[in-house]
């Protein structure tokens, strides 16, 4: 038997599950749906542009030269901050590989014991003490782990990210533990620079009509007024997102969780994460290390790697073995097939996987009700409705 | 030391995988990396309890040094940000440096304690930083008796 050797490099990134699209030869990852992210780009870059074609040249001589250099300074902080929030791994926990899920429903099926034959069993729940706090950690069906504390599956990327934040459309991509920073420091110099971008405009326009009068003035630099409508209704919502990110750091909690409630004080539970003390808080969050990628999108499959016949042949066994291993959970397809109709009407633009995307749950009689998971997927498309709304 | 050396290369091509343990996460202190230090039964006869601690211990201290806020974190952080991160284009974070410090380690620790019990360590970060996969082997010769036989058996089976 000769080995086979495969001419082309498969890396990793490649056979991800997952609905990430892939750049670069997996330098870059990204949500599947785009369309939004462009038109940020296209918002940012076009009232950008507009700035320094109609402004810049009249402030940089009648008031200031370093008016247009900050502008552009704090035009390429905020573009660098959006691709590297948009580029990079947010956190994405990989899945487990079959010796690991039997070795996890193993340990399921000992702890829940005999279940009567028509019963439910009961749902997939690991407690754990946290600083002295009872946290619930969900088995998360697609993934066949139990998700670590903060860890949410993101239904429109089909990854569980660790500490998710929310997914957002607007730089098309989830935020999680890794590009959290870069989100917020994305916002806060995007509040920065459209204050900068709606004061000049108008600075600008007071100072020219004073001189040519008003209708001149519009007539003169028409982009003027496209900028301030920009500026104007980007002003209320990036703004506003920039307090509420801010609120959310103070107290180290993410958007997931506030959303859920998870840690609003009901049943006494209070935020084990939270070190109680707002600069604390903020320097965990803000200058924690930076965490690298556990993905290694870029890293060669195994597949690739040249494999002597001998042991190419014994070598297989063991994991067919580990593969044809029934699981114990009849349908662990259900979040897809059980996405319940809100999620379908929040993500209006979201992709649906195939072949059955608006079924109700639950599915057919014959199969196991779904259990603890499907409400993440609630969560997730409630969190992107309210993204939407602000 | 018995005469044959179960030495890592011929561990790693070996078919008689037995069965493999996963040491879980510890979050008694939050979401930081820690490993619980809990002896798993199943590796009851193959290791002693203090070798495997100690292991799970120093990995501990390793995830602990990369994770730590303090003063280099601000620095890295602050430098980085001025340079809105295009530093990380060019230089390795501290978090990078010490996983391949663990890397080392636990390639050491595999070499000079685990493979000669007949065990492996995988590198929590090849899982997603969820375990430590520990992959158990066939018993071969760690009882000490007629140490050829097994010798000969373990070549048959290739």
């Amino acid at each position: 038997m000769s080995a086979v050797m495969i001419a082309r490099k498969v890396r990793k990134w490649e056979k991800l599950p997952g609905k990430n699209t892939f750049c670069c030869d997996g330098r870059v990852m990204m949500a599947r749906q785009k369309g939004v992210f462009y038109l940020t780009v296209f918002l940012i870059v076009g009232t950008c542009s507009l700035f320094f074609a109609f402004e810049c040249p009249y402030l940089a001589i009648h008031l200031s030269p370093a008016i247009p250099v900050f502008a552009i300074v704090l035009f390429l902080f905020v573009m660098a901050l959006l691709l590297r929030t948009s580029f990079s791994d947010p956190g994405v926990l990989p899945r487990a590989l079959p010796e690991e899920a039997t070795f996890i429903e193993m340990e399921i099926e000992a702890a829940n014991g005999n279940v009567p034959a028509g019963q439910r069993p009961p749902p997939r729940i690991r407690n754990v003490q946290i600083n002295g706090q009872i946290v619930k950690l969900k088995y998360c069906y697609t993934c066949k782990i139990f998700r670590p504390p903060r860890a949410s599956h993101c239904s429109i990327c089909d990854n569980c990210v660790d500490r998710f934040d929310h997914h957002c459309p607007w730089v098309g991509n989830c935020v999680g533990k890794r590009n959290y920073r870069y989100f917020y420091l994305f916002t806060l110099s995007l509040s920065l620079l459209t204050i900068y971008i709606f004061t000049f405009a108008i600075v600008h326009v007071v100072m020219r009509s004073v001189d040519s009068g008003f209708v001149k003035t519009l007539q003169d630099t028409p982009g003027t007024v496209l900028e301030v409508l920009v500026c104007f209704f980007t002003l209320w919502s990036v703004v506003g997102l920039t307090g509420f990110h801010s609120y959310l750091i103070s107290l180290n909690q993410t958007t997931n969780e506030d959303i859920k409630g998870s840690w609003s004080g009901k049943n006494r539970l209070q935020n084990p994460y939270s070190h109680k003390n707002i600069v604390k808080n903020c320097c965990e969050v803000l200058c924690g290390p930076a965490y690298p990628s556990v993905l290694d999108r870029r890293g060669l499959t195994q597949d690739d790697l040249p494999v002597p016949a001998s042991t190419a042949t014994q070598s297989n066994p063991v994991p067919q073995t580990t593969k044809t291993t029934a699981p114990l959970i009849p349908n662990e397809h259900t979040p897809d097939d059980a996405k319940p109709s809100i999620a379908d009407s929040a993500i209006a633009h979201a992709e649906k996987r195939s072949p059955s995307p608006k079924k109700e749950i639950p599915p057919t009689p014959t199969k196991v009700p779904p259990l603890a998971s499907p409400e993440t997927d609630v969560e997730a498309s409630v969190i992107i409705a309210k993204e939407k709304a602000l | 030391l018995p005469p044959q050396f179960h030495n890592l290369q011929e561990l790693r091509q070996s078919p008689s995988l037995a069965t493999k343990v996963f040491i879980q996460r510890d979050y008694s202190e939050g979401t930081v990396c820690r490993f619980q230090t809990k002896f798993p039964s199943e590796l009851g006869s193959r290791i002693e309890r203090m070798l495997f601690e100690d292991t799970v211990k120093t990995l501990n201290t390793y995830y602990a040094e990369a994770e730590k806020v303090g003063g280099q974190s601000y620095m890295e952080g602050c430098l980085a940000c001025a340079t809105a991160y295009f530093i990380f284009l060019c230089m390795e974070t501290r978090y990078e440096k010490v996983l391949k410090k663990i890397s080392g380690y636990i390639q050491e620790q595999n070499e000079k304690i685990y493979a000669p019990r007949g065990l492996l360590l995988t590198d929590p970060v090849e899982r997603g930083m969820r375990v430590i996969e520990v992959s158990v082997f066939e018993d071969r010769g760690s009882s000490g008796s007629s140490p050829s036989s097994n010798v000969s058996s373990g070549i048959s089976q290739r």
